[in-house]
């Protein structure tokens, strides 16, 4: 057959590597791929036009506000912006010079100067998130300064509190004296700066990050594996049921979509307390006495168990509709082939699935790294995880520069992840439906 | 080939019955009895239960009541994968994850054969079907055409001793499809395996099968060879699915031994050979192939009966000239002439006179669906 | 930084820049069944008396989005109930607008609001609303014989058996640790400053660490304390006493050991209608307001001369001054909690707690 007739003939001629022929030209002599750019031109500019509007909502919505919290685990400039003399003064000494008499001018001037600006809050806190307890330290000697300070500025300024003689409080500021660091960064991986700036652990009662990133990869990677484990055969009797029957069932699946968290939460505790509806059974039956109630909720088998449940669907939904259009034949075909129905499942059917999988345990693993109301209601100690942190530092502490940095590395991570999936599966064999 | 007895027979479906509801049956007490080695067609229209017969003997389908034995085995509780039936399907079924090779593979390795043996084998199927250079292919990558090819071989590297096709070609274009029919024959010849084809397309029935079963409704209509089943169909249902036919109803007037004695509606006499009538005043449908319908008296036998007809118009299709006529208050009776030279050439509201040899003419069962009009 | 800032609000300036209304208020508040206390007792009485609408919305904690609105410079709040701790922060931030203190009204009896109101409820940027706190409450039911009276009570399972329920985080824990471990109340952030303070407090807390239930959002303890879960909880007041009275449970609270904070008014800087937001705060803090809040929920007015003015809980004949944290009897071995102290220590101990608790 002629490769004109053959539509598959051309992909096989491509994939070949057959080279193009010489240039083509126009009837009028211009070069041909030149006729056609000029002549899509219009088309493109229209296809441009109708995807302005998502283009920006994305930018908008998305693109920016992600550049915003990267900027902003990186850039805090909440001390040198406000402590211009001061700031200046570290960059014209190096690191170990001791502060001398013009220092401590430069940081009287500056400490005025805040606040009277009423800044002098935000210094301290941007201190204070790499030194507890510094905060009080600027605004207490702030409030004083406001009345003015005599020289000798050293004596002075020691007179409002000794702790300003601190070598770490010093080093801490030649730190912050730069818009940029990377200490939040070092922060969330439980590291520190010590006074010579060399990069060193936490103090062990603090460090907790790591600790938690690795819990909730861990946590991730169990919720992903058993929402496939209760998915996958859901999936396919939904796939396999007549029409009106799996829409009926499908309605089932969706379900947890469709009802508020407070309402989850609560059924999740009626059912898994100890003084819950399986526990109360578990007795009854005489199976558990009632001193050994199983501690099924506030832990880590509680987070299992809420997260597996509300992040099944989207295993089921990509599962369901890569297995839709899966031809049973195919399993037929294996079977008459000689396959035993373990074997056309294993070697067959599951292949297939594959993009349906993929698509759903990454979407799973994403979603289940994110998520922080469900842990953080039935988690209990140990089931808190990394996004508890964050949220912790955006609420709370609002330390948002720690929060960003947090985030960063979540995405960071994730993307990573995203990554090693392009290179193992290939992100193009990716189905979500 | 000719028909085998129940004794010898490599498949035999005895008394097979099948019911996805429970409520009707849409096999309906079957038996067919296929020989080593033979090319036989299952067709019908769709929905009359040659699929499903298909599925039973693949073991996909389990059969309601009855029997299906191969080999002189029963198999009906033998799971599929032990069946050791080649089968090709509608659309290929290819493994889209895997290559060509790995295809073929496939039934090999589930097999438990070795690696050597397995490369020689699958070298050899492919050479069968001329697509040795494509072991590397995945079959996204090949035509519909290389893809049947592929379908056919790995339903082959096995060597089965059995090959079930349901509706192999459904998907090729028409030349393709000829050039496949023919390729699949000579296969077929060549290998001396036994083929159990489904197909709804009668042409492609014809040319490929030793016999016919020809389905409809749940039971088997005809089981014949091609030619028997053109020009000896034993019902109205038969005459009309295969070829084209044209279809008088009428009375019996007189039946003496196989000549019938046929009154059309408008009260003309045709003269009919008896086929499954039995007594006088019984309605039938006589059935006549077009090509046998004379308009000459010298090409009609001395003694027949002519009857009216009206030329409605004429069809100049190259080798032949399809002629429409009225006959006996119906439009669309069809007449055709071999175009030779010299032909008569006639024109519409001509007035002629029809006949044909009473052999020609089978009076059947009276029509009683849409099933029995010219198809 | 202040380039994308600008680009973000120049985005958002397009759907509508926020503009000056005449008798319009933007209040933000915290929803349920505190908000609803802002609706009826401040709200509506205000729209009738001035004619000026105001318009509430809710957020989980106000203080995240005003901090967004200051920073991206799109400040569409005019006032905002916050937490005292948040308040002091946002302040020193220089996200607050001053609140002119001399719009307060004195008290019946001619005492200026500086001496009425308790201290620390007017500050530069705050002006306090309402004191309420974290107690130790208890099922009565689980309790037949021996009652729990102190903060000691809640670390003694042998005595006192059953699961606790605690607040998920350092704040308040810490403090109480130190109370039921003997520390008097005005001792307590002295000795908190210190390493061995914290680590003695964490050292509390472990003895009763496999028996503690964490909770994170309010309602959960009283859930907790009716499921039968826990048999005691650390809470706060108001979410006890409502559960008790809306659905009828055997709640107890032990006031002995409780720590109060306040919450109250703030004006995010570059806020659109400043005037009406001192109108509106001068209105909420005058003593018969104050008192008619507390009416609706059990947290005690900062000011001295309102206490006496409240009356029964909305539509019941309960009286309400006992079950406030400000009732005189309630505040033996109260403690105020120290804002400046858990502004600078918040990160640190909240990292340790984390750690402590995921160990």
């Amino acid at each position: 057959m002629s490769q004109a007739l053959d539509p598959h003939a051309a992909t096989v001629a491509k994939a070949a590597g057959v080279e193009p022929g010489p240039r083509l030209t126009t009837a009028d002599g211009r070069p041909l791929t030149r006729a056609l750019a000029r002549s899509s031109r219009k088309a493109r500019r229209r296809a441009f036009l109708l995807v302005l509007p998502l283009l920006l909502f994305i930018l908008i919505t998305f693109v920016v506000p992600i550049g915003q919290m990267l900027q902003r685990s990186v850039k805090n400039d909440g001390f040198s912006a406000n402590m211009p003399q001061i700031s200046a003064w570290f960059a014209e000494n190096p690191r170990g010079t001791e502060p001398d008499e013009a220092a401590w001018a430069a940081l009287a001037a500056d400490l005025q100067q805040a606040a009277r600006d009423r800044t002098i809050g935000i210094v301290g806190t941007r201190i204070n998130y790499d030194m507890a307890g510094t905060r009080s330290l600027f605004t207490s000697a702030g409030r004083q300064a406001r009345n003015g300070l005599e020289p000798p500025y050293r004596d002075a300024i020691l007179d409002i509190d000794a702790r300003w003689e601190s070598p770490a409080l010093w080093s801490i500021m030649r730190e912050a004296s730069s818009a940029y660091t990377a200490n939040f960064y070092l922060a969330a991986l439980d590291r520190t700066r010590n006074t010579q700036g060399d990069i060193v652990m936490a103090p062990s009662e603090r460090q907790v990050y790591i600790m938690l990133f690795q819990r909730t990869f861990v946590m991730s990677a169990v919720i992903t594996f058993m929402t496939f484990l209760l998915g996958f055969p859901v999936a396919h009797l939904l796939a396999t049921l007549p029409l009106r029957k799996s829409n009926l069932l499908m309605i089932f699946v969706l379900l947890p979509f469709w009802t508020s968290l407070l309402v989850r939460t609560t059924s999740w505790m009626v059912l898994l307390q100890q003084q819950g509806v399986i526990n109360d059974i578990l007795v009854w039956l005489g199976i558990i006495g009632t001193g050994q109630r199983l501690q099924m909720i506030y832990n880590q088998t509680g987070t299992i168990i809420a997260m597996t449940h509300i992040l099944l669907p989207f295993m089921i939904l990509p599962l369901y509709s890569v297995m839709r259009t899966i031809n049973p034949s195919y399993v037929r075909a294996a079977r008459s082939l000689g396959a035993t129905s373990w074997t056309a499942f294993r070697r067959i059917y599951f292949p297939q699935t594959l993009p349906g999988l993929g698509a759903g345990a990454l979407l799973v693993f994403i979603l289940a790294v994110g998520y922080y109301i469900t842990p953080a209601l039935v988690g209990g100690s140990s089931g808190q995880l990394i996004s508890n942190m964050i949220a912790m530092h955006m609420m709370q502490t609002l330390n948002w520069s720690m929060a960003a940095a947090l985030a960063a590395l979540l995405l960071a991570s994730v993307l990573l992840l995203y990554w090693v999936y392009d290179r193992l599966v290939g992100i193009d064999n990716l189905k979500l439906g | 080939m000719s028909r085998t007895s129940a004794d010898d027979a490599f498949v035999v479906f005895d008394r097979v019955q099948k019911s996805y509801d429970g409520q009707s049956l849409v096999v309906k007490d079957l038996n067919l009895q296929i020989g080593k080695g033979e090319f036989m067609t299952m067709l019908g229209p769709s929905g009359s239960g040659k699929t499903t017969c298909l599925m039973m003997l693949a073991g996909f389908e389990t059969a309601t009541h009855g029997e299906i034995r191969l080999d002189g085995r029963n198999i009906n509780d033998v799971p599929p994968h032990k069946r050791g039936i080649g089968m090709v399907f509608q659309n290929y079924a290819l493994f889209p994850h895997m290559t060509v090779g790995e295809n073929l593979s496939f039934p090999l390795e589930v097999r438990g054969m070795g690696k050597v043996e397995r490369e020689s084998r699958i070298m050899r199927a492919l050479d069968m079907v001329q697509m040795g250079k494509f072991r590397n292919r995945r079959p996204a990558q090949l035509s519909g055409g290389q893809q049947q090819r592929i379908a056919l071989a790995r339903a082959l590297v096995f060597d089965p001793k059995l090959v079930l096709m349901d509706e192999p070609l459904g998907a090729l274009d028409k030349q393709l499809r000829e050039h496949m029919q023919f390729e699949i024959k000579a296969l077929h010849e060549r290998l001396g395996i036994t083929v159990v084809y489904v197909t709804h397309d009668q042409g492609e029935a014809l040319t490929m099968s030793d016999r016919i079963a020809v389905f409809n409704d749940g039971r088997i209509q005809q089981l014949a060879p091609p030619a028997t089943l053109y020009e000896a169909p034993e019902n109205s249902f038969v005459a009309g699915f295969i070829g084209e036919n044209n279809a008088l109803p009428g009375v019996i007037e007189k039946l003496d031994g196989d000549n019938a004695l046929v009154r059309l509606a408008n009260g003309a006499l045709i003269d009919a050979t008896a086929v499954n009538i039995r007594e006088n005043g019984q309605p039938t449908t006589v059935s006549i192939r077009p090509e046998r319908v004379e308009f000459k008296p010298e090409m009609m036998p001395p003694d027949a009966h002519t009857i009216d007809a009206e030329v409605r118009d004429v069809v100049y299709m190259g080798d032949i000239l399809r002629t429409r006529l009225r006959v006996a208050g119906s439009d669309d009776f069809v007449m055709k002439c071999r175009n030779t030279l010299g032909q008569t050439r006639l024109s519409p509201g001509q007035q002629i006179k029809i006949g044909w040899h009473p052999r020609d003419a089978r009076a059947l069962d009276p029509v009683t669906t849409q099933q029995g009009s010219v198809n | 930084m202040k380039k994308t800032l600008i680009l973000t609000s120049a985005l958002v300036g397009v759907a509508g820049a926020p503009q000056a209304q005449e008798g319009q208020l933007n209040l933000l508040s915290w929803g349920g069944s505190y908000g609803n206390s802002h609706v009826e007792a401040y709200a509506k009485p205000f729209e009738a008396e001035t004619g000026i609408r105001v318009t509430i919305s809710d957020a989980d904690n106000p203080a995240t989005p005003l901090k967004a609105q200051v920073e991206a410079g799109n400040v569409t709040t005019d006032i905002a109930s916050v937490e005292y701790a948040d308040a002091v922060r946002l302040c020193d931030e220089g996200l607050l607008e001053e609140i002119d203190a001399s719009v307060l009204v004195d008290a019946e009896d001619g005492t200026t609001p500086e001496d009425d109101f308790i201290d620390g409820a007017i500050t530069e940027c705050f002006i306090g609303t309402d004191v309420y706190s974290m107690v130790l409450a208890y099922n009565d039911d689980q309790f037949p014989d021996a009652k729990p009276s102190a903060p000691a009570d809640f670390f003694d399972t042998e005595n006192f058996p059953g699961k606790r329920s605690m607040r998920k985080g350092a704040k308040f824990n810490l403090e109480f640790a130190l109370m039921a471990d003997g520390v008097p109340a005005d001792e307590v952030y002295d000795l908190l400053g210190t390493p061995e303070g914290v680590d003695r407090a964490f050292a509390k807390l472990e003895e009763i660490k496999p028996d503690v239930i964490w909770w994170e959002a309010g309602a959960q303890p009283p859930q907790l304390l009716a499921d039968g879960e826990v048999s005691m909880a650390y809470a706060f007041n108001g979410r006890i006493f409502a559960a008790a009275q809306e659905d009828d449970l055997p709640f107890e609270i032990v006031w002995d050991g409780q720590i109060y904070e306040m919450e109250g008014w703030v004006i995010p800087q570059g806020a659109q209608n400043v005037e009406a937001a001192h109108e509106f705060i001068a209105f909420t803090t005058a003593p018969q307001h104050q008192a008619r809040a507390a009416e609706f929920i059990s947290y005690g007015p900062p000011r001295r001369s309102a206490a006496a003015l409240v009356g029964n809980m909305e539509g019941t004949d309960i009286p309400m001054g006992p079950n406030l944290p400000t009732y005189a009897e309630n505040m033996t071995n109260a403690l105020a909690s120290n804002l400046d102290f858990w502004v600078d220590h918040d990160g640190e101990l909240n990292e340790r707690f984390s750690a402590w608790l995921a160990q």
